[in-house]
């Protein structure tokens, strides 16, 4: 169990809708950590697929990279439909 | 379980509006029609982005250069979304730009079309951008998940395309009698094209039925059209210009706007590649790929590098 890697899980709660990630747990293989996630994660009917990835094989950005790579966003403002305005008679574009 | 029964179960699933996702059994041909459709979406977003990209330097103010940089950017952007979406259906991205550049997938005719004024940007995100988004809202309910989840993000992203070359034109329209004439000039080019973006009418659109009985499309092309029609009618009397349609007139009984005849002829001449840009498209495409090849090289032999340099820590520890 010591060796035993971490797997994160994703669920998908009803097809159209994109897997979320629930929690992690640790299993011996993929297919256990399959097994596990379904006795963990869906005992309620909660999804209709699961994904599961061993946690290292995740590549997470630094938290304390976050200033440069999400601030450049929050000045374009031009991005947003709200930054051009409609005449009155038109509200709705 | 035979064909028969599955193809029966597919049919019964997408009737209750449930979703297919990527690993769900599915007939042949909704597979190969949903990598036609989205694939020739996807290459549109991207040569779409070529029109516009011919005004990036010449835009009249620092705010419209950075609006259209963000719009080019998106489009590029929703290309990525919707090449991704393809390749769940079991081909490469390799074998989908392989299509577009040797001319054997086809791309929006919209953008065989050429850029002459400033206006045409207002009048492209207007009437294109608005063309467009008719049929993508319809798309967020089509049955292919992944196809789905990628049209409500790219419609998301796009609500501020049509209001930005409405603004143009807006702003264009209260100025002097040369930009005046300019919009109304560009609207007399885009508008046609625009209305031929939906596609040939119902009777003449023969994978129409299969596609909607299979609910990848959603609504049918003469629908989409007179939305979009109906929409952009009172959107070009704020501007104060003339849409180039004698026909064109509100029908109190039916309650839209009936509308002149489209001329077809001419829609299938663009689709066959003799439009006034397709050659000069494709060759952009395929010169960008081509010069951009040491950026995939350079990128590849980096990886490598880095790999053995993991090897060779491994093996000395």
């Amino acid at each position: 169990m010591r060796d035993w890697p971490l797997y994160e899980i994703f669920i998908r709660s009803k097809n159209g809708l994109n897997h979320k990630h629930v929690g992690s747990l640790h299993a011996s293989d993929p297919q256990m950590a399959i097994q596990n996630a379904r006795d963990v994660y869906t005992r309620r009917n909660e999804g209709v697929s699961i994904w599961v990835v061993e946690a290292n094989h995740i590549t997470a950005s630094n938290p304390d990279d976050a200033e440069v790579l999400f601030d450049p966003a929050t000045d374009k403002i031009y991005r947003h439909p709200t930054f051009y305005e409609l005449p009155e008679a038109l509200k709705h574009m | 379980m035979s064909t028969h029964s599955l193809e029966d179960r597919f049919q019964h699933l997408i009737d209750h509006e449930e979703k297919i996702e990527a690993r769900d059994w599915m007939p042949d041909a909704y597979r190969k029609t949903l990598i036609r459709q989205i694939s020739q979406h996807a290459h549109s977003e991207v040569v779409g982005m070529l029109p516009e990209s011919n005004w990036i330097t010449r835009a009249p103010s620092l705010k419209r250069k950075l609006a259209l940089l963000a719009k080019v950017q998106d489009e590029g952007g929703h290309g990525l979304y919707l090449y991704s979406a393809t390749e769940t259906l079991g081909i490469s991205r390799d074998e989908l730009i392989e299509q577009l550049l040797t001319g054997k997938a086809k791309y929006s005719s919209i953008f065989n079309y050429p850029t002459l004024s400033w206006a045409d940007i207002g009048a492209i995100g207007w009437l294109v951008d608005g063309a467009a988004i008719m049929n993508q809202v319809a798309l967020c309910r089509t049955s292919y998940g992944p196809y789905a989840r990628a049209m409500v993000r790219i419609c998301k992203e796009e609500s501020f395309h049509q209001r930005q070359g409405y603004d143009i034109l807006l702003t264009m329209s209260k100025g002097s009698d040369e930009q005046k004439e300019m919009v109304q000039d560009a609207v007399n080019r885009w508008w046609w094209p625009s209305l031929m973006m939906f596609g040939p009418n119902d009777e003449a659109s023969p994978n129409s039925a299969q596609s909607m009985k299979w609910k990848i499309k959603r609504l049918s092309n003469d629908e989409l059209r007179q939305r979009f029609v109906d929409a952009t009618v009172p959107q070009a009397e704020i501007l104060g210009i003339q849409l180039p349609d004698p026909l064109l007139q509100y029908n109190e009984a039916r309650g839209h706007y009936d509308f002149g005849p489209i001329d077809w002829e001419e829609f299938f001449e663009v689709v066959a590649g003799n439009g006034p840009c397709n050659k000069e498209r494709l060759a952009a495409r395929v010169k960008a790929h081509e010069i951009g090849a040491w950026v995939r090289e350079a990128a590849t032999a980096y990886a490598e590098k880095q790999k053995n340099k993991i090897i060779s820590t491994v093996s000395v520890a």
